[in-house]
């Protein structure tokens, strides 16, 4: 039993921490765009389209993953891409985290009618497919930054909301809050102070989840040209062209595919390696 | 008894369900922005032929009255004229079915073929590298999404290794002598095997794109469950006997293990049956979300509602059929 929680903490520690990593790059790279990006990521010559990356003949020197059929540099629009993917991943993870977790917690604490309401809604929401449904919404938003967040919100707390309720569910049959109110605590007061602590560690690792999501969703929508302008370079947005152009150069879709790959797979490693690391029963 | 009366419970939450989708969809498409009719029309229309088609579409009436009226015509089976092709939304979405579920079975058998095999795999060398290696690929298979799978999957066998067809149904160059558009299955009924290659070299990256994240979720919940039912009375029992590892695993663990992946699996087909809209997209695979997109595009109201209403159907009875089997697979609900 011993080693067995050995191995598995071993195992979530390097997952942890290489995927903390990367997201740390991620992270810096956005913030510092403008200051690392070695070429603007708007700026065309069609005299240097569609140059390989460095180590391939016939490259250019700077370009050190080639350019796209515009004559864009490639890493350059990674980096300034990430701002974009960033921005999305706090904003729209952080948003449907609250509003999942809220309802999830009020529906599984409170149950009645707040709880048929809210479970009515979620089976509502499960039966749209999600992609379709952002796609309508975008329809109906209007392209643009908040649109795609607000999209996402309005897709996505259901995925909290079922596993929240679920947990505060079974947080609430458990004998502490029974002492609570016992000991006279207001029910608002023991679903704060005394479940919400037990709930956390579980909506913690699903915003993570979150984050990564909405990176994708953002991808997404910026793959069938719906989120932001087109001038803004986002990572969707240089899958779509280079999936177009894939023949000829698939440079301009295989880096920011690996950096969507990456970072997604990140936030989702990181979110399940704290989950681990502060379970406590593994603990 | 109680089935019986379970089943109807659960198929008026089912309709009242896709009452509320009904509501929903129609409410969100009458606030788009931009006059759909404005753009069936030429420049210069005169405002007689705009108020004519608004009344023809029912658009002059309040939308109250219009979702009475457009209920109404659905419950006959009637969900009104595209705007953009102007032939009737059910022909065109039942004309786009079959090829969306073609993919998504197709999904569904090889999620279940590669999970499955891997649960086992991993169950027969638990505790060592195998299992510890599976592990891992469950990990990345259940973090990344069908879309960038897709996309992968595009540059393994599509341009580093191009063997599969990256995009379409059906190469275009092949005469079709089909009566129905489930081509997948009647070319297997005509015999016509170099039809069926074609499709299946066409099917086979979107569908697998589709299946990897659900056969990672598979593999681990199976591979969990058989690790516990390996070690219980019947399984030590079978091996005493001296059935081999992997019979023990096969016919004595995996039977009883199958039950609680059943309803996982259910409920995870309708997210694998959501994703053929991007996948599609992607693939350029004539289903019914490659329509919806480009529907949403070009604002054409009726077909976005009948084709929203068909997923939310079809998503709603999914879950409903894994109910009712796991109902009746399950000996403590029989009996009750």
């Amino acid at each position: 039993m011993l080693d067995g929680r050995g191995s598995i903490r071993r195992r979530s520690g390097a997952r942890l921490w290489l995927s903390a990593a990367w997201l740390t790059v991620f992270v810096l790279a956005a913030l510092l765009a403008p200051l690392i990006s070695p070429h603007d990521p708007l700026a065309q010559d069609l005299m240097l389209g569609r140059l390989p990356p460095a180590w391939i003949a016939g490259a250019e020197p700077g370009y050190w993953l080639g350019t796209d059929s515009l004559g864009r540099d490639v890493l350059s629009r990674i980096i300034h891409g990430a701002r974009i993917a960033l921005v999305v991943a706090l904003i729209a993870g952080t948003a449907t985290c609250l509003l999942g977790s809220v309802l999830g917690l009020v529906a599984g604490f409170y149950r009645g009618w707040a709880d048929r309401l809210i479970s009515r809604l979620v089976d509502i929401w499960m039966a749209f497919p999600p992609v379709l449904f952002a796609i309508l919404l975008i329809a109906v938003l209007g392209t643009g930054l908040t649109s795609v967040i607000l999209a996402i919100v309005i897709i996505d707390w259901t995925r909290f909301c079922r596993v929240v309720r679920a947990e505060t569910l079974n947080q609430s049959k458990m004998d502490y809050v029974h002492s609570a109110k016992v000991a006279g605590f207001t029910r608002l007061r023991t679903l704060a102070t005394e479940i919400l602590p037990n709930v956390l560690p579980t909506i913690i690792a699903l915003l993570t989840l979150e984050m990564g999501i909405a990176v994708i969703v953002e991808a997404i929508l910026s793959f069938v040209n719906l989120s932001i302008s087109t001038d803004q370079p986002t990572w969707g947005g240089m899958i779509a062209e280079g999936r177009t152009s894939i023949h000829q150069a698939w440079w301009v879709l295989v880096f920011p595919l690996i950096a969507l790959f990456l970072t997604v797979l990140s936030f989702a490693q990181f979110g399940d390696g704290l989950r681990e690391r502060f379970d406590p029963v593994l603990r | 008894m109680m089935l019986l009366r379970q089943t109807v419970s659960r198929l008026i939450t089912t309709l009242i369900t896709l009452f509320g989708v009904a509501v929903i969809v129609f409410v969100v498409i009458r606030v788009v922005p931009g006059n759909p009719i404005a753009m069936m029309l030429p420049p210069g229309a005169s405002e007689t032929d705009i108020e004519r088609l608004k009344t023809l579409y029912g658009l002059d009436k309040s939308i109250f009255e219009q979702f009475v009226i457009w209920f109404g015509n659905v419950l006959h089976g009637d969900f009104g004229t595209s705007i953009s092709t102007r032939q009737p939304v059910l022909s065109l979405v039942l004309d786009r079915l079959p090829a969306t579920l073609e993919l998504s079975i197709m999904a569904l058998v090889m999620a279940v073929a590669i999970g499955g095999a891997l649960a086992v795999l991993g169950t027969r060398f638990r505790g060592r590298k195998t299992e510890a290696g599976i592990d891992v690929a469950n990990g990345i298979g259940l973090s990344i999404p069908d879309f960038l799978w897709g996309l992968a999957l595009i540059l393994l066998f599509g341009v580093l290794w191009p063997v599969f067809q990256i995009s379409g149904r059906v190469s275009p160059r092949l005469e079709l002598p089909f009566t129905n558009q489930f081509y997948l299955f009647e070319s297997l009924a005509r015999l016509r095997f170099d039809i069926t290659a074609d499709l299946l070299s066409h099917m086979f990256m979107p569908a697998l794109a589709l299946a990897l994240p659900l056969a990672a979720i598979i593999s681990q919940l199976l591979k969990q469950s058989l690790k516990e039912t390996v070690n219980l009375d019947y399984s030590v029992l079978a091996r005493t006997k001296g059935y081999s590892e992997t019979k023990v695993i096969l016919s004595e663990a995996l039977p009883n293990s199958i039950l609680p992946t059943l309803t996982l699996v259910g409920v995870q087909f309708t997210f694998l049956i959501g994703g053929t809209v991007i996948i599609e997209r992607l693939f350029s695979y004539e289903g019914l979300g490659n329509m919806a997109i480009d529907a949403v595009i070009n604002r054409d109201l009726p077909l976005i509602q009948g084709i929203v209403i068909l997923f939310a159907i079809l998503f709603t009875f999914v879950n409903l059929a894994v109910d009712m089997t796991y109902a009746f697979l399950n000996p403590k609900l029989r009996h009750a």
